[in-house]
């Protein structure tokens, strides 16, 4: 197939009733990477997913995708002729087939010009080779859902719709699967709309966020701002982070470190963090950082010392206070939150546009290599 | 004796799959439909399960006789009225052993659920594509259950035939029919043999039906 000349990516908005719950949403999607539908429980993540693909319909809606209207006032595709692969929260198999029945379901029912995902190179790219011939009882909640994602690959989908694929299973299914959730992630081509409650799961696939609440859409755009937005609920979470892209400069094997430049300064990362000029995604805990006041300090166990500047900042409950900081001498660079006490601020006469330094006392590297 | 045997099983034969292609839109109608009408239609379907089988023979002999508007029509597209033939027969036994055939296979559509139908959406597959290749397969024991049953409650009718097909040999003399003929006349031997047939008869459908259901089990996971 032919690379698009630009991805234009998904245009939605839903309004209706479904029971007693009402729904209003409008959102973008861009044309790459994982978007995810971040909220709580019943805020209506699944409902946005399933009017996606057209399994619900409401009231009033309108879809497009790549510039192909699926649904306005007037027309509505049918789910069997919207192009999009979707993973349910349970793998939902189909019983009487096997595994590779299962996979070829939506492959035979694609015309042939249209195939870009090779059978072989989703097998590969998911582990499947040896579940092929198993029939699908014997299967791990692990490997089930594995084999649920190469299913929805192999139809060929323009857009790729996962709803909690993980909710289901236990910790170490999770763990078993994540790694191949970041190769999808990775090397798929095509958009994904990625339904979740957990925010760590958002943290280390996502790139864009879609904030929901009680049917609603909060705010929407690059996950790394909406992080550290001040205006929305997210750092006042007790586990609010940073996701700051790094680029890798070089290893020190000698500590066990390696060196990432991220926009506005460098950090030292535990663990071997892969080649020179490879990225990776560094997660810092709001409260991992502290600040310090003037020059650079010396002296210090922490490694990670960055200039930074005051650019907001919010009281959280009476003792604590988030501090929003723009890393660089000359904060143009990432955001980072930091978690200190109220008393500090006020004893440090902190205040909005001061110069500071962040003391991060830990950085996590959290997608695989 | 043997006229009645064959004459029954092919009436058994006739009837199970016309049985089975009726009651499938009918039970999945049931199983799916939102509609308020489901359990009206229901209870229709399965009124020939409580009603006594001479109350729905004398209503088919007088909707099929030669005087109604179906009457009729059979005359003019068979040349005869239902009633006291084979044909008769067949319909008959369809309308009778419907709730064993709908019933079993609406479970069996229930069980399967939405969600393997919107998965073979998301996979292209029409609705009549998922209907055969997913439904149906899922539903298999609940077809054979069916199946199963028609076969053998037709087997076993008494009531319906006398009121419609009366006891003519090689026409309608079915093997129930058959066994009250011997003892009405004394010939309890005849009776015997073929009554402990239907006992074996009945046994081995009765098991059959029960390994099914435990068959049924692995769509359950």
């Amino acid at each position: 197939m032919a690379p698009a000349l630009r991805p234009l990516g998904l245009s939605a908005a839903f309004t209706g009733r479904l029971g007693g719950f009402s729904l209003d949403v409008r959102f973008e999607v861009p044309g790459r990477g994982v978007t995810a539908l971040f909220g709580p429980s019943g805020c209506g993540k699944t409902t946005v997913l399933r009017c996606v693909a057209g399994l619900t319909r409401l009231e009033t809606g309108s879809l497009s995708v790549d510039g192909v209207v699926w649904q306005d006032g007037r027309h509505f595709v049918p789910p069997y002729r919207r192009p999009v692969g979707y993973v349910f929260q349970e793998a939902s198999l189909f019983p009487h087939l096997s595994v590779t029945g299962n996979l070829r379901f939506g492959l035979r029912r694609t015309k042939a010009p249209e195939r870009p995902v090779a059978f072989a190179d989703v097998v590969d790219l998911l582990g499947l080779a040896r579940l092929l011939d198993r029939p699908v009882a014997g299967l791990s909640g692990g490997e089930r859902q594995r084999v649920a994602i190469g299913r929805a690959l192999l139809s060929q989908p323009r857009l790729l719709l996962m709803d909690e694929p993980l909710s289901a299973l236990d910790r170490v299914s999770k763990d078993e699967i994540v790694p191949y959730l970041e190769a999808l992630h990775a090397t798929l081509e095509i958009p994904v709309l990625y339904v979740s409650h957990d925010l760590a799961e958002v943290e280390r696939l996502a790139d864009t966020l879609v904030l929901m609440d009680q049917g609603r859409v909060q705010a929407s755009g690059p996950l790394a701002r909406l992080l550290s937005d001040p205006a929305l609920p997210l750092y006042r979470r007790p586990d609010a982070a940073s996701v700051i892209e790094a680029t890798v400069i070089a290893e020190d094997p000698g500590y066990g470190l390696s060196l990432v430049r991220v926009t506005g300064g460098t950090l030292f990362v535990p663990g071997r963090a892969g080649g020179h000029g490879s990225r990776r995604r560094l997660r810092i805990a709001a409260s991992d950082v502290s600040l310090w006041r003037g020059g650079a300090p010396s002296g210090s166990s922490i490694l990670n010392v960055l200039p930074a500047r005051i650019t907001a900042a919010e009281p959280l409950g009476v003792s604590a206070m988030s501090v929003f900081l723009a890393l660089g001498g000359d904060a143009d660079g990432e955001a980072l939150i930091a978690r200190i006490t109220r008393k500090s601020w006020d004893e440090l006469g902190f205040w909005l546009g001061d110069k500071v330094h962040a003391m991060i006392k830990s950085v996590a590297l959290i997608d695989e290599p | 004796m043997w006229e009645a045997i064959w004459l029954t099983l092919q009436l058994a034969g006739v009837t199970t799959p016309i049985l089975i292609l009726v009651s499938t839109p009918i039970a999945w109608w049931l199983a799916r439909s939102r509609s308020r009408w489901t359990e009206v239609i229901g209870a229709l379907v399965t009124l020939p399960l409580v009603l006594p089988p001479t109350v729905l023979g004398f209503y088919l002999l007088i909707a099929l006789g030669p005087n109604s508007p179906l009457g009729q029509a059979s005359i003019a597209v068979f040349g005869q009225a239902l009633p006291f033939s084979f044909e008769g027969l067949v319909v008959a036994s369809v309308i009778y052993s419907l709730p064993f055939a709908v019933q079993p296979i609406r479970n069996a559509f229930q069980v399967i659920g939405d969600r393997p139908l919107e998965v073979a959406a998301t996979l292209r597959a029409s609705p009549w594509d998922s209907f055969v290749s997913v439904a149906l397969p899922l539903a298999r024991p609940g077809f054979l259950t069916a199946a199963v049953l028609g076969f053998a409650h037709t087997v076993g009718e008494f009531g319906v035939i006398l009121m419609i097909g009366g006891n003519i040999p090689g026409e309608t003399k079915v093997l129930s029919i058959a066994i009250y003929d011997y003892v009405e006349t004394l010939q309890w031997a005849k009776a015997h043999i073929l009554a402990a047939g239907m006992v074996v008869f009945a046994f081995l459908v009765i098991l059959a039906v029960n390994l099914t259901d435990k068959h049924l089990g692995w769509l359950r996971r």
